[in-house]
């Protein structure tokens, strides 16, 4: 907005009303979040955002030479292929409205398609050239066929059955092998069942083969996909059609009577976003050289979804952070020494942006502070087992040394042998009182929920160190989903998300 | 301008329309039409079905029986937006705009049914999908400017929720007329304005007619309005027609004072 706006009317020319400078301003004052979130965003406003896509995609591009890592470059392709699904996704559910718990159908019946075609399932080896338009067609038909109930159901019924047929699939793919499709009195393994379609041919093109032991070829296939997608997909945005899907979610009824035909509409953005994910799929199932049953299922959807919310359903820029920054924060947390930094600093941070003012959220760092010292004094006291426990990470018990883990180790109380396979695990009974305590401090008010703090956050670190930080593969999603609530609690449209307002 | 639209064909018709709700007749064997380049108003106390009238017309609802035609043509069965594409928009008692879409996009996407690029064309932004984007955006603003200074400039660009509650009247206004209509069907457009604003609208409705060629079908509880440019009045009562014809014969109509005021008004008078 420039600093000097033309003057909303001249008093001469007619009476001022609705013209004056508050209801001017009350864009500005609603549409800016504030914050580090909103001057990002404000940067982001200001460069042209095909700048912002390239420097995106150019980065990840070029990691494979950043980097000898595999498991690094690896990360980076499984993050890419969540980047297109959560573009994909955004189509439906950020623009148009639609509840679209189908989703995840459409990326596995890509994947399974393709591997029927380029696998010796059948004998089938299509060239990819051939397979991966038939698939990307083929996904799109099926995304027509399956929202055809959004004809006759709007809304939370729509979704409950697209949340049908995905246990439909999901049944299917998993049990298919076992049904007589055809009468011929015996069965017909179609999605080869449990163990899935294995041995896919590897993308193909110009007679290059991409090998899926080098991810850095996928990487760059799914960056390249990423692209052209982004670009039409933001070019659809902006037209006719974006515009009836944003009218579409924010007044079905008003759309149609304004000339936009919005069944049609939501069955096309389900389309489309079908056709995203059938991409997605095809290169899925060259990447990890097989499809399985268990890798399509609600539990992927949710996480999509994640990404999708927590960036901001409806801003491309969004979900894609989204994407990137849900997937790369799993991966970091399966390490528990890189989980230990997340989790302390994302306890700094919450004490920080929510404790006001400053004298309060001095006196609880202090407090902090001092009540672990005194516990851990008094557990010392006692006895020194309760003091003797090693700073563990992982499988093997490594280092106590060093600064960080010197803090910790004189901060909470290490049990001897905490980390001992069927040992006594004074976190499990924690764990329970900590959540009791997180429950009484939504409860309280005032100075009392600050009192509680303390002794809260202390048991939490003690909970931690003692028990979530080893069993990554839950406390992964467990730490992720705290920061979700916290966030969606902060920030109800997503990080880059506009702020939207409903007035009846 | 009324004896001269009354030897005109009608362009909006309704013949012997009903419906009802549950055994609740709202709208009964009701005959209305509207003659091109006329300005209709429909009165009556409220629940007297004029809302029902228009969610009947613009295909909300879909009538037990009778027939609505325009232009000669049935309306019966045809999906809301399939009657916006013959030609007949609306505004909406309750403010229903695209409150989080700009101002110029709200006017914008009600051109939807007047274009005619494919999603294929405007993802490669090819030249159709370009030319009628240009077209739009100069359609959009062409619409806003029909309000003077109210709905231009700086405000193109800024959500719809941040207008005011008489410029979201006019920005429902602009975008109904965007769809290229040939009938505007306005409920209550002066409905919770000030004197001043509804002095204006009145003006603006005139001016619809007169510069934008609408025939205009107009529901309004303010009487200064409909006696300020109604060539016709048409008063309901519980879904039934209980009186036609110019502002002050209906208004002194007295089965529309007793409808207005109970039976006693009219004996009193």
């Amino acid at each position: 907005m420039s600093t000097n706006p033309p003057s909303p009317s001249d008093p001469a020319s007619g009476p001022q009303i609705g013209a004056d400078e508050w209801v001017r301003r009350s864009g500005e004052r609603n549409t800016g979040p504030g914050g580090v979130v909103g001057f990002l965003q404000r940067v982001a406003d200001r460069t042209p955002h095909i700048l912002l896509l390239v420097a995106f995609l150019g980065f990840a591009c070029a990691i494979p030479f950043l980097t000898t890592n595999v498991y690094v470059v690896g990360v980076a392709t499984d993050t890419m292929l969540y980047v297109l699904l959560a573009v994909g996704l955004n189509v439906a559910v950020g623009w148009a409205g639609m509840l679209d718990l189908g989703y995840v159908i459409f990326y596995g019946f890509a994947a399974y398609l393709f591997a029927e075609l380029s696998s010796a399932h059948y004998g089938i080896h299509w060239a990819t050239w051939q397979s991966v338009p038939l698939v990307i067609a083929a996904t799109i038909g099926l995304g027509f066929l399956l929202s055809l109930p959004s004809l006759r159901l709007s809304g939370d019924y729509f979704a409950i059955v697209m949340l049908f047929f995905l246990q439909i699939f999901n049944n299917f793919t998993a049990n298919g092998y076992t049904w007589d499709w055809f009468g011929l009195g015996h069965p017909h393994d179609i999605t080869g069942g449990p163990t899935g379609i294995t041995n896919i041919d590897p993308w193909r093109l110009f007679g290059h083969a991409l090998n899926p032991n080098k991810p850095q070829d996928y990487l760059w296939i799914a960056s390249a996909g990423v692209f052209v997608i982004v670009i039409l997909l933001a070019s659809v945005n902006k037209s006719r059609t974006g515009r009836a899907w944003r009218a579409l979610r924010e007044d079905p009824l008003a759309a149609n009577l304004m000339g936009m035909p919005v069944k049609w509409l939501g069955l096309l953005a389900i389309a489309v976003g079908a056709g995203v994910a059938g991409f997605a799929g095809t290169v899925n199932a060259s990447y990890y050289q097989g499809v399985f049953p268990d890798a399509f299922t609600l539990q992927l959807l949710i996480l999509i979804y994640a990404m999708v919310i927590l960036g901001g359903a409806g801003s491309l820029g969004g979900v894609i952070f989204g994407a990137v920054a849900i997937n790369v924060l799993l991966e970091v947390l399966t390490t528990p020494n890189h989980a230990r930094w997340v989790f302390y600093a994302a306890v700094l941070l919450g004490l920080l942006a929510k404790v006001r003012p400053w004298k309060v959220l001095a006196a609880v760092l202090a407090g902090l502070v001092g009540f672990g010292l005194a516990m851990h004094a008094i557990a010392a006291a006692i006895s020194a087992r309760w003091v003797d426990g090693p700073i563990a990470v992982g499988p093997t018990a490594f280092s106590t040394h060093g600064f960080f883990a010197t803090l910790i180790r004189h901060w909470v109380v290490l049990p001897k042998g905490t980390y001992e396979v069927s040992n006594y695990k004074p976190g499990n009974y924690a764990f329970v009182i900590v959540i009791a305590m997180v429950l009484t401090c939504t409860v309280l008010k005032g100075w009392k929920r600050y009192v509680l703090l303390v002794p809260t956050i202390w048991l939490g670190a003690f909970v931690w160190e003692t028990d979530l930080v080893n069993q990554a593969a839950t406390t992964r999603y467990l730490l992720v989903g705290a920061l979700l609530i916290t966030l969606m609690a902060t920030r109800p449209n997503g990080l880059f998300g506009q702020q939207r307002v409903e007035i009846v | 301008m009324s004896e001269q639209a009354a030897d005109r064909k009608p362009l909006l018709e309704l013949q012997k329309v009903s419906k009802s709700f549950g055994g609740l007749n709202v709208i009964d064997d009701l005959d209305i039409h509207v003659n091109e380049h006329e300005i209709v108003s429909v009165i009556g106390p409220n629940g007297a079905g004029k809302t029902t009238l228009f969610n009947l017309i613009t295909g909300v609802y879909r009538p037990d029986g009778g027939d609505i035609l325009l232009d000669g043509q049935s309306l019966i069965g045809l999906r809301p937006h399939k009657i916006t594409e013959r030609g007949v928009a609306r505004t909406f008692q309750t403010l229903r705009l695209f409150l989080n879409m700009t101002v110029k996009e709200n006017v914008m996407a009600a051109q939807y049914v007047r274009t005619k690029a494919t999603i294929v064309e405007q993802s490669l932004q090819l030249p159709r999908a370009r030319r009628e984007e240009r077209e739009m955006n100069a359609f959009a603003e062409e619409k806003l400017g029909f309000f003077g200074e109210r709905l231009m400039g700086y405000r193109w660009n800024q959500p719809a929720y941040s207008l005011s509650y008489a410029n979201r009247r006019r920005l429902e206004i602009a975008r109904a007329t965007a769809t290229r209509p040939r009938i505007l069907l306005l409920d209550e457009p002066a409905a919770g304005m000030n004197p001043v604003e509804t002095h204006e609208i009145t003006e603006l409705i005139g001016k619809l007619r007169e510069e934008g060629g609408f025939t205009i079908l107009l529901i309004e509880h303010d009487m200064h309005v409909v006696e300020g440019i109604s060539d016709r009045v048409v008063a309901l009562d519980h879904g039934v027609k209980i009186a036609e014809g110019s502002f002050d014969a209906v208004a002194t109509d007295p089965r529309v004072v007793e409808a207005y005021l109970g039976a006693s008004a009219t004996k009193t008078k």
